[in-house]
């Protein structure tokens, strides 16, 4: 059989694409993880982060957001006196390649990591009209991504900003904890590259986890307590400017 | 750094060299972003399309609830407007989803939402309610009252007119007055349903908005009122204009004692949707919760034009007024149609200024309340104004081919319905 060249030039994207399947190989099995056995959260002392955006970069890089767009992102406050109403906030490009020297004189500076809250009552996963959003039996909001309409009413519901639309799957994306790594035992990807340990992933159902330790001795909050959502993201220091 | 401006209140005394008022961030502009927005916030999830979607559907409602004066509450007065409100719903309801089909990431998807619908989702059981009142209520109305026409040209007409009609008859023929006062009866009992049908639609279209409470600009359990009874008034201002227009152009006389009732319903009704705007900006006001700053800001700012000037001054109190004049004042009979055809018009600008001012509005500010974005509409993308514009006009085309298929009202000229009458 004889292949000619406008034959070879059909087959080649195909052969590599097949190629790249062949290279991705098996995902890795997770034999012994038990979803009913986890509830996960994360736990972010404010008082650690530096705004380094290392986490953004690591998120970045391990879920291939696209550009524009973030799973994660820090947020810098200065609020000056009393004036906790009206803090000026700055997330320059969210944060991915640090923070410029603040400008702002007097009053107090501090970073805020944020990120899908995961809820336990998620509003995103609520108004979903195909159930393509959904919550994991261990506690995670996570979207099935052939099956997602594309409608945006999850981004409309997330009261947080955590949500955002993927250009190129055209379905909505946010914040998965890395469920791909959580279910191998690994961290997520943000709390691994954080230089301070001001994020720690969080199995609320883990009783040897430090977590619970922790919740016991600090006075912790989470994001926009008043919206009712049993957010799992707990933030140690938060200061109540932060939205 | 920026210096202090106008814009700056008394709350800035310029100690830090930067003012910490919402207000005084709006100096700083980043391609249309002010202030702070979450970074995922920037871009408007929802586009003009979502615009259109409240207000056909809204036209739908109101069309379909001024066809029930007639057939339920005996209005004879309104009774040329009652064919026209019915084949106006149809299609304005046939074009309702489109906006929403094209809007969607995934459109060939979108028949999930029938098969494994999300029981808690507002969005998937809106389409049951649509389907449920297109092909239960509307379609079935229609067929029902036009039945003895549609068989009577099935038997009149030749060429492919008499394979459509046939089509029609759905193989029922029997126009004996027997058979008409049983689909009289059932017609009478179809509109009776449709009354709560038509409101359960369109204020479940005010729920889908009402009830995310993330957003504070929707968030209220008064939005779907509001969204029914500002439906009731853009339709009836639809189907009063449709039918001034069409007597018109058929070079017939307008029935005034029609169109000054049907006037004096949209008066009534549109004091009423006014008053629960107001009740819910008063409300609003008097509140002031944590948003309010952010959302007073933007009225004045933002919306001001489409809001304070064009749904406010323009869509809402001029016609009021209007309307009141012919309410107040005994005026001619040319005087009387100018002014209903000058507030139907102002009537239906408001309404979908109302509609944008929802749905856009409501998307201009950042959940952090610190920050404003801004809604830059594209012309001939696929959510852009040129789409828009279409989607606007399809239904009038598609009303102008069931208008000739089914002719409303009994044609004296072109003698396509030789005997036509209504059926009841």
């Amino acid at each position: 059989m004889s292949i000619s060249r406008r034959h070879m030039l059909l087959l080649l994207p195909a052969a590599a694409v097949a190629w790249k399947h062949v290279l991705a190989g098996t995902p890795e099995s997770a034999p012994n993880y038990t979803m009913s056995q986890h509830w996960w959260g994360m736990l972010i002392d404010v008082t650690k982060c530096i705004g380094c955006g290392n986490c953004v970069r690591g998120c970045q890089a391990e879920n291939d957001v696209p550009d524009g767009y973030f799973r994660t992102w820090v947020e810098r406050y200065h609020v000056t006196d009393y004036d906790i109403e009206n803090p000026h906030v700055d997330s320059p490009d969210g944060g991915i390649k640090g923070f410029p020297p603040t400008k702002e004189e007097g009053g107090k500076n501090f970073f805020v990591p944020k990120l899908c809250n995961e809820c336990a009552d998620s509003p995103c996963t609520q108004v979903c009209p195909v159930g393509a959003t959904f919550i994991s039996p261990d506690g995670v909001v996570l979207i099935d991504k052939k099956y997602c309409l594309g409608c945006r009413y999850c981004v409309q519901a997330c009261p947080y900003g955590c949500r955002f639309i993927n250009p190129a799957s055209n379905t909505a994306e946010k914040c998965t904890l890395c469920y791909h790594r959580i279910t191998k035992g690994l961290t997520t990807a943000c709390c691994e590259s954080c230089p301070t340990g001001a994020r720690q992933l969080a199995d609320l159902k883990n009783p040897n986890d430090p977590i619970h330790e922790f919740l016991k001795s600090h006075s912790v909050q989470v994001l926009k307590p008043y919206m009712a959502t049993h957010a799992k993201v707990f933030y140690n220091g938060l200061d109540g400017s932060v939205r | 750094m920026v210096p202090c401006d106008e814009q700056c209140n008394n709350r800035c005394d310029g100690r830090y060299g930067e003012c910490f008022d919402a207000r005084r961030r709006l100096v700083r502009d980043m391609s249309g972003v002010e202030g702070f927005m979450y970074p995922n916030e920037v871009e408007l999830q929802w586009s003009v399309l979502i615009v259109l979607y409240p207000f056909l559907t809204g036209l739908v409602a109101g069309a379909f609830i001024l066809a029930s004066l007639e057939r339920v509450f005996q209005v004879q007065a309104v009774k040329p407007t009652y064919r026209l409100a019915l084949l106006t719903a149809l299609a304005f309801l046939l074009v309702a989803p489109l906006p929403l089909q094209l809007h969607l990431g995934h459109p060939e998807r979108s028949y999930e939402m029938y098969l494994t619908p999300h029981k808690t989702s507002a969005m998937a059981m809106f389409g049951f309610v649509y389907l449920w009142y297109l092909m239960a209520v509307l379609v079935l109305e229609i067929w029902l009252d036009y039945r003895h026409d549609i068989v009577v040209l099935s038997q009149s007409t030749t060429g492919w007119k008499r394979f459509i009609y046939r089509l029609m008859t759905l193989g029922s023929s029997n126009i004996s007055p027997g058979a008409l006062a049983v689909d009289d009866r059932v017609g009478w009992t179809v509109t009776l349903i449709g009354i709560p049908s038509a409101f359960l639609l369109h204020g479940y279209v005010g729920f889908i908005f009402g009830s995310i409470k993330a957003n504070p600009w929707w968030s209220s359990p008064l939005m779907p009122v509001v969204f029914i009874f500002s439906a009731m008034v853009s339709g009836i201002a639809a189907v009063m204009l449709l039918y001034m227009l069409m007597t018109w152009s058929r070079k017939e006389t307008i029935d005034m004692r029609c169109v000054d009732t049907v006037a004096s319903y949209l008066f009534y009704i549109f004091i009423i949707d006014f008053s629960l705007e107001m009740l819910d900006l008063i409300h609003r006001i008097y509140e002031a919760d944590e948003s309010f700053r952010s959302l007073d800001f933007m009225v004045h700012t933002k919306l001001y034009m489409s809001h304070i000037v064009v749904q406010i001054i323009l869509g809402t109190v001029t016609p009021i007024l209007l309307l009141a004049l012919t309410q107040v004042l005994r005026l001619g009979e040319m005087a009387r149609k100018r002014i209903y055809a000058l507030a139907g018009c102002l009537t239906l600008i408001g309404i979908f200024a109302m509609r944008w001012n929802v749905v856009i509005g409501g998307q201009l500010f950042s959940k952090s309340f610190l920050g404003y974005t801004t809604y830059k509409m594209s012309l001939i993308t696929r959510e852009g104004l040129l789409v828009a514009i279409v989607l606007t006009v399809l239904p009038l085309a598609i009303l102008w081919v069931l208008v000739k298929l089914l002719p409303p009202w009994p044609e004296k000229h072109s003698g396509a319905l030789p005997d036509a009458t209504p059926a009841h």
